[in-house]
Formats: structure tokens, C-alpha cells, sequence
């Protein structure tokens, strides 16, 4: 693969694009790269890495004109976004067919944040566009653009600023074969999936961004409450990584936050009776022990259940908005009561009980 | 109950459309439907505001105050004494999600 990147920047020009933002004075030119449908193992292990957050924003393919096969100017040219997940998914799915693949620079994010975010978008479209001097490689004037990133595009400004008319091809990369040669779609093709393998993808990543806090929980809670209270602070929080997002569909009501209450409660409840079952304790404190679990790790889960929103595909912001306005401060008064329990109890037990 | 997402800021005017089916390619919950005569708004609670079909409707048949449906983002853009409606997901620098160079924990590998 020609690795040789058209930016101005002095950064390296490796494969991966650098962090450097000087785009606004990248020259058009008809470089074009090539590139194939294999999947090596180099890039299965850069996304493993992806997945896990590892060099989150390292995961760069250069943006502009990448040749699949053997393209002719007839050729259909796809866009998608300079993420390495993104771009891999597209061209892993066309081996056997020749075109053209436009890389627009999504500063390294995939197409669906990035067309919320707006860096894929009709502006970015249209200057890759120029910049790769595409017209000089194709006759015709369509671009095929994944369907997740119309938030991004106004379709028809881009024909009015570029004179290339956008397809909107469908959600899943795999359907794009049948898509090149029938530029049709099912209704289902059009409706996005959330399946238990898309959540099950995404929970390393809210494990990831959780682990240095909880290391330092559990460390704290080992040294004051023991054992029971580092398998509490771990059930809580791997209850609102993994269980929750795996079991999502199946657990009752519509807003997560009460989702996360139930299935925090419910893994609260053997961590509260084991805590309440200190025969050597008065009854008092056993009682304060139970109640101090089953008022944190609830919150704890409803909390990080709330935060999965954001890596779903159904939530709406009004929606998310109206939750965290009516959860939160629940979340944080059964957090708060449950600490000052915790307190209470530590002072009892430190001035010789009740 | 314990539903909030029965509400959105989808508006739909059928009187505008020129049923050009753009709203129908471009929606992933089939919010809209292919019509006779203009789209038909079938499902609008399924509505996630992402903004696809009104950004791609050609005679603003369709409205949505648009944005991301995150709620880590949102916290922590309040936290910040930020707008919780101007905060996006994904991460850049200034963005609201993140310190630097790292994007928020939301959907970044959808």
C-alpha cells in the first residue's frame, strides 16, 4: 500500500495518519493509493486495540483516493470515514470487485460520531472531493456514502457545490456486494440493529474507561471494609459494563437508568446479605452494613447504565435529557445516603459499637 | 412508565414533501415510510434525533432539533458549566466529551 500521505504537515507520513491539523492547506492531488479486501493480521490486532482504547485516536487510515482491484473510470466510488474500523469494514467486504474508495479525514473517528460531530460531512465531502481531483479518474458523478453518515451530509448540497450525486448505500458493510450490483435495498438493509454482538462489542471500551477509577475503589475498600467490599465495588461496576449491555433487551422498562436500578439491585442483593450476615457483629450494624450496599451499588449500575447511552443506536438527546433530570439526582442522594451509612457504620465499629 | 423517549423534537410537515424518499434512505428506526403522494411520518417516538432526514430533505418538509443521545457527554458538559445541548460525542479537541485528544467513551466504535 502506498503509504505516502498528501498533507502538508511535516509529521510522519506512515500509514496512520499523525495528529497534526493543517488540512486547510493540503494541495489536490491525483495521488491514489491502492489497497485490497485482505484483513492481516497486523489489522486484526489494531482492532483489538481500537476496541480496547488503546491509542484511541491512533487509529488512522490517510484520508483521500484508495483504488480496490482494478477500477475503470466507470467504477463506483464509495465513501467512508479515516478510522481504520471503518475503512477495514468497507474493504474487507469487496474482494472481487474493483472501484474506488474516497477516505474522507474524520480526525480518526468512525462514520456515525463523526457525521454527528460533523467532521463527516458535506463540507469535508466536497473539498476530498477537489483535493483528490476525483473528476480526473471517473466519468460519472455518484458517490456512494453509507447510510450512517446522512447526518452528516446534505445530499443535495453536495450536488449543488459538487455536482456529484450521494447514494446512500446500506447500514451493514456486508450488504454493500449486493448493493454495488443492484443499487437496491430491503427495509431491512435500512434499519440499524443493535444486536447482541454489537453491544457485546462495545462493553471493553466502558470497561476501559471505568478500570482506573474502580482499581482505586477497590484498593480503598479493601484497606476499610475487606474482601466483600472489593467483589462489591467490581459486581456494581461490571454489572453497568458488561451485564447491562449484554442484557439490555431483557431487562424491564424503557429507560436505562431503571434498568440499571433493577439489575443493580439485583446484584447488590447476595453482596447485602452476605454484609448483613456477620454473626459477630450486633444486629444494628449488620442491618447498616446490607443497607449500605444496597443503596451504593444500585446507584453505582443505574449510573453507568445511563452512560451507555451514548454508545447505543436508538437514544434520542430529549430522551436522555428527560432521564438525566429524573434519575440522576436519585442516583446521587441513594449514593450519598449509602456513604454517610458507610460513615456511620465505620464510626461505630472504630468507637466500639453501639 | 419509565419511558422516556415517547417525546422528541421531530417535526414533519407532509404539505412540503415532494416524495423524494430521501427521509426513507437516510432514517435507521423507519420513522418515515414511502407514501403515494409524500413520505408518511409512521413511527416518530422511534425518532433518535439524529438529524439525518431533515439535513437531507431538499424542501425542509422536516424538522429536528438534532444531536447526540449521550448522556456521559451531557453530565460532563454541565459539569463544566457547558450546554448540555451544544455538547456532541465522538471527541476532538474542545470538545466537551473529552480533555484532549481522546474521544468519549460513547459510540466511538460503533
Amino acid at each position: 500500500m502506498n503509504q505516502e500521505d498528501t498533507s502538508c504537515c511535516s509529521c510522519n507520513t506512515d500509514l496512520v495518519q499523525p495528529l497534526c491539523n493543517c488540512n486547510e492547506q493540503v494541495k489536490p492531488s491525483t495521488e491514489i493509493r491502492t489497497t485490497t479486501s485482505t484483513i492481516t493480521f497486523a489489522n486484526k490486532v489494531d482492532h483489538f486495540f481500537a476496541r480496547w482504547g488503546v491509542n484511541r485516536m491512533g487509529h488512522r487510515v490517510v484520508p483521500g483516493l484508495y483504488q480496490i482491484g482494478t477500477p475503470i473510470p466507470t467504477s463506483p466510488v464509495i465513501v467512508t470515514a479515516n478510522y481504520t474500523l471503518s475503512f477495514d469494514a468497507v474493504r474487507s467486504v469487496l474482494a472481487g470487485i474493483s472501484c474506488y474508495i474516497l477516505v474522507l479525514d474524520t480526525k480518526g473517528i468512525n462514520v456515525w460520531c463523526a457525521a454527528g460531530k460533523g467532521t463527516f460531512g458535506t463540507d469535508e465531502l466536497v473539498r476530498r472531493i477537489e483535493l483528490t481531483k476525483l473528476t480526473s479518474f471517473i466519468e460519472h458523478r455518484s458517490l456512494i456514502l453509507p447510510q450512517l453518515g446522512a447526518p452528516g451530509i446534505s445530499a443535495h448540497e453536495v450536488q449543488r457545490k459538487s455536482g456529484f450525486r450521494v447514494e446512500y448505500a446500506p447500514i451493514r458493510a456486508r450488504d454493500l456486494p449486493e448493493y454495488l450490483s443492484t443499487h437496491k435495498t430491503t427495509p431491512e438493509m435500512r434499519r440499524i440493529q443493535f444486536s447482541f454482538m454489537d453491544r457485546l462489542f462495545v462493553t471493553p471500551i466502558e470497561v476501559v474507561h471505568i478500570a482506573l477509577p474502580l482499581v482505586v475503589v477497590a484498593l480503598i475498600l479493601y484497606f476499610l471494609v475487606g474482601g466483600l467490599g472489593v467483589i462489591a465495588a467490581i459486581s456494581a461496576v461490571l454489572a453497568g459494563t458488561i451485564l447491562f449491555p449484554t442484557l439490555l433487551p431483557f431487562i424491564p422498562t424503557q429507560d436505562f437508568s431503571t434498568k440499571g436500578f433493577i439489575l443493580g439491585g439485583i446484584v447488590a442483593f447476595p453482596i447485602a446479605v452476605s454484609f448483613g450476615s456477620d454473626h459477630t457483629l450486633p444486629l444494628l450494624e449488620n442491618i447498616l452494613a446490607a443497607l449500605t450496599a444496597l443503596l451504593i451499588m444500585p446507584a453505582v449500575t443505574a449510573y453507568l447504565a445511563l452512560n451507555f447511552t451514548g454508545s447505543t443506536t436508538f437514544t434520542s438527546r430529549t430522551g436522555v435529557k428527560k432521564e438525566i433530570f429524573q434519575y440522576v439526582p436519585f442516583m446521587a442522594m441513594m449514593a450519598g445516603s449509602g456513604i454517610a451509612l458507610a460513615i456511620l457504620l465505620g464510626l461505630l465499629r472504630f468507637t466500639g459499637g453501639i | 412508565m419509565f419511558n422516556s423517549y415517547t417525546e422528541n423534537t421531530l417535526r414533519y410537515y407532509p404539505e412540503r414533501c415532494i416524495n423524494c424518499r430521501r427521509c426513507t434512505q437516510v432514517c435507521p428506526h423507519r420513522v418515515f415510510a414511502e407514501g403515494e403522494h409524500h413520505a408518511e411520518l409512521i413511527q416518530p417516538s422511534k425518532c433518535m434525533e439524529c438529524g439525518a432526514c431533515a439535513l437531507n430533505c431538499p424542501v425542509q418538509a422536516i424538522e429536528v432539533q438534532s444531536g447526540v443521545g449521550c448522556a456521559w457527554a451531557m453530565i460532563i458538559a454541565a459539569l463544566r458549566g457547558k450546554d448540555m445541548d451544544s455538547c456532541s460525542c465522538g471527541g476532538e479537541v474542545g470538545s466537551c466529551c473529552q480533555e484532549q485528544n481522546e474521544p468519549s467513551t460513547c459510540c466511538d466504535v460503533k
